[in-house]
């Protein structure tokens, strides 16, 4: 161990990790679930952490997010290649539709989004939550998830569109 | 019956993603197609509520921890070297500043670089403060505790105002050092993500707002009243831009 890594350490300290929350986060509505998320953030954090080495500068969270979303799709063909393989549509959203007796339960709009945002198929979530709940521009989403400008115009709108039916579609989905 | 803008254009112009001339071209369409205005109220709408609902979930301190911890191990026999580099650094960064001041006076403050540069060196603090590790500071959403606690060390009197009630949560406050000078520092929360405003004294006159990114964060910096403020987050610069006009209606 020299001292060109610890100052890579260093480095990697100041780029990387105040951008956890944004892993994390990234990686729980793409996996819809808070354990898995933890393990696989983590894992993405390492893995980034040894491949650190790649990154030449320019803007550390994109770069980041990117390799969280890749680990998160690997995770997911390992673990529940089902859910890549379906696309949204009406049957899927009947399916994973809250029944009467849950919505109940889910007494407040955060739940009902919640569940509505994890109907959309990943692609489409994860395009929504970077723009929505992370706050990336379209080059961000871009560079992160490896498809041209006009493509993330259009599949965030198909994505808030796939969201606002979901929403209305539940019993108590319409706002009051 | 769906419009052939909606696609497309209508999601940049909602988004503030489309440049001045085809965002022009949307504003003459959206003249006479009521199906895209309908749509950009229902984009705010969704947006609101996604806003309103604070869905977005930061890690857990553990999470943090457990990785900081692996990374350790890994560089565990450097640790008295690095002590060294990041007191290296910090007198490499005091000459910088240094070299930064005398230079600023031959150019006098104010002008464009002098901001940006400035805005560089505060994203900078706002990293150093999501580090994990001691800070001293005052964890309080009491607007009178906090400024009870900042005016002594800040060394002025500090608007502290929480804005809870739009979105904007006052956490507590700290006092950095930008420049070899006191900075007050009011944290606030937006959706899971902390926003750190800085605030310190000025004799230049009222700005409008300056934007710009730095290292994935987003800063914006202006003047009013004798002060210089500066917010900078890791979420949108439409939030920044909105906390931005709760301080100045308040200040």
């Amino acid at each position: 161990m020299n001292d060109f890594d610890a100052e890579d350490r260093l480095r990697f300290e100041q780029l990387v990790l105040p951008h956890v929350d944004a892993a994390f986060n990234l990686a729980r509505w793409l996996l819809r679930s808070r354990a898995d998320a933890e393990d696989v953030a983590q894992e993405a954090l390492l893995r980034s952490y040894r491949f650190f080495h790649g990154f030449h500068g320019g803007d550390a969270r994109a770069w980041l997010l990117q390799i969280v979303r890749n680990t998160c799709y690997t995770w997911l063909e390992k673990n529940r290649p089902m859910e890549l393989s379906v696309e949204f549509d009406e049957e899927l959203h009947l399916q994973t539709c809250p029944t009467p007796e849950t919505i109940t339960i889910a007494a407040d709009d955060r739940e009902r989004l919640t569940r509505a945002l994890e109907t959309l198929p990943p692609r489409f979530r994860e395009i929504v939550v970077l723009r929505e709940l992370e706050g990336c521009s379209y080059k961000e989403i871009a560079a992160i998830t490896a498809i041209p400008i006009g493509t993330v115009m259009s599949s965030l709108s198909r994505a808030r569109r796939q969201l606002q039916s979901a929403l209305v579609n539940s019993p108590q989905g319409a706002r009051p | 019956m769906k419009c052939d803008f909606a696609d497309s254009l209508l999601q940049g112009y909602f988004d503030g993603e489309l440049s001045g001339r085809r965002a022009a071209e949307f504003e003459r369409h959206l003249r006479h197609c009521d199906h895209c205005a309908t749509e950009l109220v229902d984009l705010d709408l969704l947006h609101d509520r996604l806003q309103l609902a604070q869905l977005y979930e930061p890690a857990a301190a553990s999470l943090r921890r457990k990785i900081t911890a692996r990374l350790h191990p890994i560089a565990a026999t450097t640790a008295a070297s690095q002590a060294r580099v990041w007191h290296w650094l910090a007198a490499a960064a005091a000459l910088l500043l240094v070299a930064i001041l005398l230079g600023r006076v031959g150019h006098g403050p104010g002008g464009d670089d002098y901001q940006a540069e400035l805005a560089g060196e505060i994203v900078d603090a706002h990293i150093r403060s999501l580090q994990p590790g001691p800070m001293t500071g005052i964890a309080s959403d009491n607007e009178r505790v906090v400024k009870g606690w900042l005016d002594g060390r800040a060394g002025f009197a500090v608007p502290v105002r929480n804005f809870a009630n739009g979105g904007f949560a006052l956490k507590g406050g700290r006092v950095d050092d930008i420049e070899g000078r006191a900075v007050a520092v009011l944290v606030y929360e937006r959706n899971g993500h902390p926003i750190n405003v800085f605030i310190w004294r000025t004799r230049e006159p009222d700005t409008s707002a300056r934007t710009g990114s730095r290292q994935g964060f987003q800063w914006v910096d202006w003047r009013k009243g004798k002060m210089e403020f500066c917010a900078v987050s890791d979420g949108s610069p439409v939030d920044l831009e909105q906390l931005r006009q709760l301080i100045n209606s308040s200040a």
